[in-house]
C-alpha cells in the first residue's frame, strides 16, 4: 500500500475513474473465490485492480496472488484494526488510499474491486467507497438467513447465494431462500452459484460487465471502449 | 600510558586556563579522589567547570595528527594509538553542579577513535550536573565515539547533551550507553539529548528521560530494561548493519543516511552484546 | 478550546486513525499490555515521548508554511528512528490530509500536499488545526490526545477490557495531555523546530518493528 497519491484527486462524483465493487458478506461465504472468479472471467477483457480487507492477515491477498489470476502487483491488502466494518462504512480513508493508488500506478482502470473481510449481516459499502456492492451468502449457513434481512441482504445491488453444491448435505432448500430473498429485495436481483463447480462465476461476470460498461458510459466522455486489456 | 607529545603545546595555546583555575580543580580532583564512589555531603562544595578539547587532522601522506589534546580534569584525554584517544576520568563523578564539556574536531580526511578507559558515575551534589560533548566531522573524516557507559547513582541529576555535526560525506559511529543505577539501586534524574545533523539537515535527534514517573517502567519507553543504549552509524565510511529485530535490540534504517542500533538490556553487558 | 478542535480530534474522523494502534497491538501480544493498570503504564510514557513529540510538531505546524512543510517534516523523520513508525505516520498523514482538504479546504493544506505528498501525520495535524482556525496549543492538545486515546481503543478490543475503566484512565490523563500541550506549545512559541521535543520510546520502536513483522495482526501499527 502506500504511495504518493496525496495530490491525486477525483471528482467525488466519480468521473473519470473506475468503477468500484464492493463485495462483502459473512466470514468464509465465498468472497474471495468470487473476486478470484471475476478476475478469470474479466481479466482477459478489462483493466482490473483488487483490493482485500483481510482481518487477521493478508491471507486473501495472499491467496489471489498465489491463484495467479491477476498481476500480484494489482492486489492491494488493507488492514481494519478488529472492525472490518468500520473500515467500508464508517471510515474508508484506507481502503480509498489503496484504490486510488492503485488508480495511480496502474491507471486507467475499468473495474476495481474491494473484498471487504467477513462480518455480519449488517455491514454494508459506504457509497463514497463503492459505487455497486454485491453481497455474499452462502446456503451452509441455513436456508433462513435471507429472511432474517439486514442491511447486507436488502440493499445490495447484488445478492450472491453461493455454494448450491452444499444444498443438499445442509438441507438448505433454494426456493425458500430465492422466495424470501426477493420479499425483502425490492426487484433487485439474486443469483445462485456454486463457486466450487463455476470457477468462473459466469453469471455474476455478466451482470458485472453490463456495470462496468454502462459506468464508463456514464462517467468517462468520450466513452471508452473496455475491452484489451 | 604516555601523555601526548603536543599537550603542553595545546595547553600553553590556552592561556586563560591560569594557574589558580588549575589549582583549584586539583583540589577538587583530591577532594574526589578521597570521597571514591560514595556521595559525602560537605565535599566538593566547589563544582568543576571544566572544557576538554581534540582536534585530528590529516597531516602530509593522510596521517592522521592529534593538533590539540587539551585536557581538563577530571576530563583527561591519553593518546593510545596514532589516531586514538582514551578519555581517562581522574576523578569520580560528574558530581551535581559540575559541567564538563568535551569539544572533538575531525578536519577533512582525518580519523579519530574516542573511548574510555572506565564507565562515568554521575554521582549527586548541589545542583545539576551537565556534560556537553559537541563533535563536527568534515568531509572524509571519521569518527568513532564509543566510550563506557553512564551510570545513573541514586539521587543524582544530570544533563548529557550531545551535538554531532557531521559532513555529507563524513562518517561516525557513535555509541551512547545509559544505566540505571548501580546493582540494585534505584537511579537519580537525567536528561539526555542527542543531536546528529548532515549538512545542517537533522538525521537523528533523540532524548531520553530517566527518573520521571511518567516513563520509568512504561512498558512504552524502556519497559523492565535497566539500561538503554543507541548506537548511530552514519556516512559511507562504516558498514551500516542489516535491519531487523531481535528481543531488545533493533538496527533501524533512518530517514537520512544513517542507521541506528537500539538497544534495551537487563544489564551493561548484555546491553554491549546488543550493541555490537 | 473551539467545535473544530473536537471535530479533528474526535476519533469518528474518517481519516483511517481506526486501524493503528500505535504499538498496542505487539504490547498485547508480548504481555506487556494485559490489564487497564498496565496500559495506564503503556499510555503514559507513549504521552510522555512519542506524545509530546507528536504535540510539539503539530504546534509548530500551525504556522508552518513554504519551504517550513519540508523542514518540519525531516524534523518528523528525525525523531522517528523506526522506519515502521515513518510508514504509518505518513499513512495516516496523507488519509488525513486528503479527508481535510475536502472538509476544510485551505490554500495552506494544498500547499502542504504539493511540498510533501505524505507527510508525517503530526505536521498535517497542526496544517489541519491551523486551517479550522486552531491554535498552536489546540493543536498539540489534539496531538497528545490522539497519542493516547487511539491505543486506549485498540486494547479494549484487544483485550476486552471494560471500556468505561479505559475511559476513567483517560479522564485521568486529562492533565498530563494538558500539560504536554502547554510544554509543546511552548517548545514551538521558541521558534527553532530543532528544538522541538525529541523525547525516544526505545520500547515503541522495538514493538513497530516486531509489529510490521508479524504475519497475523489485526492493526496496521
Ligand atoms: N463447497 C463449496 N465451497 C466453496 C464455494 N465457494 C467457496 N468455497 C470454499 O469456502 C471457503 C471460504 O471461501 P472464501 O472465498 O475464502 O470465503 P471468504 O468469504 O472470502 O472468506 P473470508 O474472507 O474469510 O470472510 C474456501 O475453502 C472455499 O474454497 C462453493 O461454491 N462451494
Ligand atoms: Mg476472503
Amino acid at each position: 500500500m502506500g504511495g504518493n497519491h496525496a495530490d491525486h484527486h477525483h471528482a467525488p462524483d466519480g468521473h473519470g475513474r473506475a468503477l468500484r465493487l464492493g463485495i462483502g458478506g459473512p466470514v468464509g461465504s465465498g468472497k474471495t473465490a468470487l473476486v478470484a472468479a471475476l478476475c478469470r472471467t474479466l481479466g482477459p477483457s478489462m483493466r482490473l485492480g483488487v483490493v482485500t480487507n483481510d482481518i487477521y492477515t493478508t491471507e486473501d491477498a495472499d491467496f489471489l496472488r498465489r491463484a495467479g489470476v491477476l498481476d500480484p502487483e494489482r492486489i492491494s491488502a488493507v488492514q481494519t484494526g478488529c472492525c472490518p466494518h468500520t473500515a467500508i462504512r464508517d471510515d474508508i480513508a484506507a481502503n480509498i488510499d489503496a484504490v486510488e493508488g492503485l488508480e495511480e500506478r496502474f491507471g486507467p482502470l475499468d473495474l476495481v474491486i474491494v473484498e471487504s473481510g467477513g462480518d455480519n449481516l449488517t455491514a454494508t459499502f459506504s457509497r463514497g467507497l463503492a459505487d455497486k456492492q454485491i453481497f455474499v451468502l452462502d446456503v451452509s449457513g441455513g436456508d433462513k438467513v435471507p429472511r432474517k434481512g439486514g442491511p447486507g441482504v436488502t440493499t445490495a445491488d447484488l445478492l450472491l447465494i453461493n455454494k448450491t453444491d452444499l444444498a443438499p448435505l445442509v438441507g438448505a432448500d433454494l426456493t425458500v431462500m430465492s422466495r424470501d430473498a426477493a420479499a425483502v429485495r425490492d426487484g433487485k436481483p439474486v443469483l445462485f452459484t456454486s463457486l466450487r463447480e463455476d470457477r468462473g462465476a459466469h453469471s455474476v461476470a455478466e451482470w458485472v460487465t453490463g456495470l462496468v460498461h454502462d459506468w464508463a458510459h456514464h462517467h468517462r466522455a468520450p466513452a471508452p471502449t473496455t475491452s484489451t486489456a | 600510558m604516555t601523555a601526548p607529545p603536543d599537550r603542553a603545546q595545546s595547553e600553553r595555546a590556552q592561556p586563560e586556563r591560569a594557574l589558580s583555575e588549575r589549582a583549584r580543580d586539583d583540589r577538587a580532583q583530591a577532594d574526589r579522589a578521597q570521597a571514591g564512589w560514595a556521595h559525602a555531603p560537605g565535599r566538593a562544595a566547589r563544582s568543576i567547570h571544566a572544557r576538554a578539547a581534540v582536534v585530528a587532522e590529516a597531516g602530509p601522506g593522510g596521517r592522521t595528527r592529534l593538533t590539540t589534546l587539551r585536557s581538563a580534569p577530571p576530563l583527561t584525554l591519553r593518546q593510545t594509538g596514532p589516531e586514538r584517544v582514551h578519555l581517562v576520568s581522574t576523578a569520580a563523578g560528574p558530581l551535581g553542579g559540575d559541567h564538563l564539556e568535551l569539544d572533538i574536531l575531525v578536519t577533512e580526511g582525518a580519523t579519530l577513535e574516542l573511548g574510555s578507559i572506565a564507565s562515568t558515575l554521575v554521582l549527586p551534589g548541589p545542583g545539576r550536573s551537565a556534560m556537553v560533548v559537541t563533535a563536527q566531522v568534515a568531509a572524509g573524516g571519521r569518527l568513532t565515539f564509543a566510550p563506557e557507559p553512564t551510570v545513573l547513582a541514586a539521587g543524582c541529576d544530570h544533563a548529557m547533551t550531545v551535538r554531532l555535526a557531521l559532513h555529507a560525506d563524513a562518517s561516525a559511529y557513535w555509541r551512547e550507553e545509559i544505566v540505571f543505577g548501580r546493582h540494585g539501586e534505584t537511579p537519580g534524574r537525567c536528561h539526555a539529548r542527542f543531536d546528529a545533523t548532515v549538512d545542517g539537515r537533522p538525521l537523528l535527534r533523540q532524548e531520553f528521560t530517566v527518573g520521571d514517573p511518567a516513563v520509568d517502567g512504561s512498558p512504552a519507553v524502556y519497559g523492565d530494561a535497566r539500561c538503554v543504549g543507541n548506537v548511530l552509524v552514519a556516512g559511507p565510511g562504516f558498514t551500516h548493519p542489516e535491519p531487523g529485530v531481535a528481543p531488545g535490540r533493533a538496527v533501524l534504517p533512518l530517514a537520512g543516511p544513517g542507521t541506528l542500533i537500539l538497544a534495551l538490556a537487563p544489564d551493561a553487558v548484555e546491553l554491549r552484546r546488543r550493541l555490537a | 478550546m473551539n467545535a473544530m478542535l473536537l471535530l479533528l480530534a474526535d476519533s469518528r474522523l474518517p481519516a483511517g486513525g481506526h486501524a493503528h494502534s500505535g504499538g498496542t497491538e505487539q504490547a498485547v501480544a508480548s504481555g506487556a499490555v494485559h490489564d487497564v493498570a498496565s496500559l495506564a503504564a503503556f499510555l503514559r510514557g507513549r504521552l510522555a515521548t512519542a506524545g509530546l513529540v507528536a504535540a510539539g510538531l503539530a504546534a509548530a505546524a500551525v504556522t508552518a508554511s513554504g519551504a517550513g512543510w519540508a523542514e518540519l517534516d525531516a524534523e518528523a523523520d528525525a525523531r522517528t528512528a523506526s522506519p515502521a513508525q515513518r510508514e504509518a505516520a505518513r499513512t495516516q498523514g496523507r488519509l488525513l490530509l486528503r479527508v481535510a482538504r475536502r472538509i476544510w479546504p485551505a490554500p495552506a493544506l494544498d500547499e502542504l500536499a504539493a511540498a510533501v505528498p505524505s507527510p508525517h501525520h503530526p505536521v498535517v495535524l497542526g496544517a489541519v488545526a491551523a486551517a479550522t482556525g486552531c491554535s498552536p496549543r489546540d493543536a498539540a492538545l489534539a496531538a497528545a490526545y490522539n497519542a493516547v486515546t487511539g491505543p486506549a481503543t485498540a486494547a479494549v478490543r484487544l483485550l476486552g477490557l471494560d471500556p468505561v475503566e479505559v475511559h476513567r484512565l483517560l479522564a485521568g490523563l486529562a492533565p498530563a495531555l494538558e500539560d504536554t500541550a502547554a510544554t509543546a506549545a511552548s517548545a514551538c512559541a521558541a521558534g527553532e523546530s530543532a528544538r522541538l521535543p525529541a523525547h525516544a520510546a526505545p520500547a515503541l520502536d522495538l514493538l513497530a518493528e516486531q509489529h510490521i513483522r508479524t504475519e497475523v495482526r489485526l492493526f496496521i501499527s
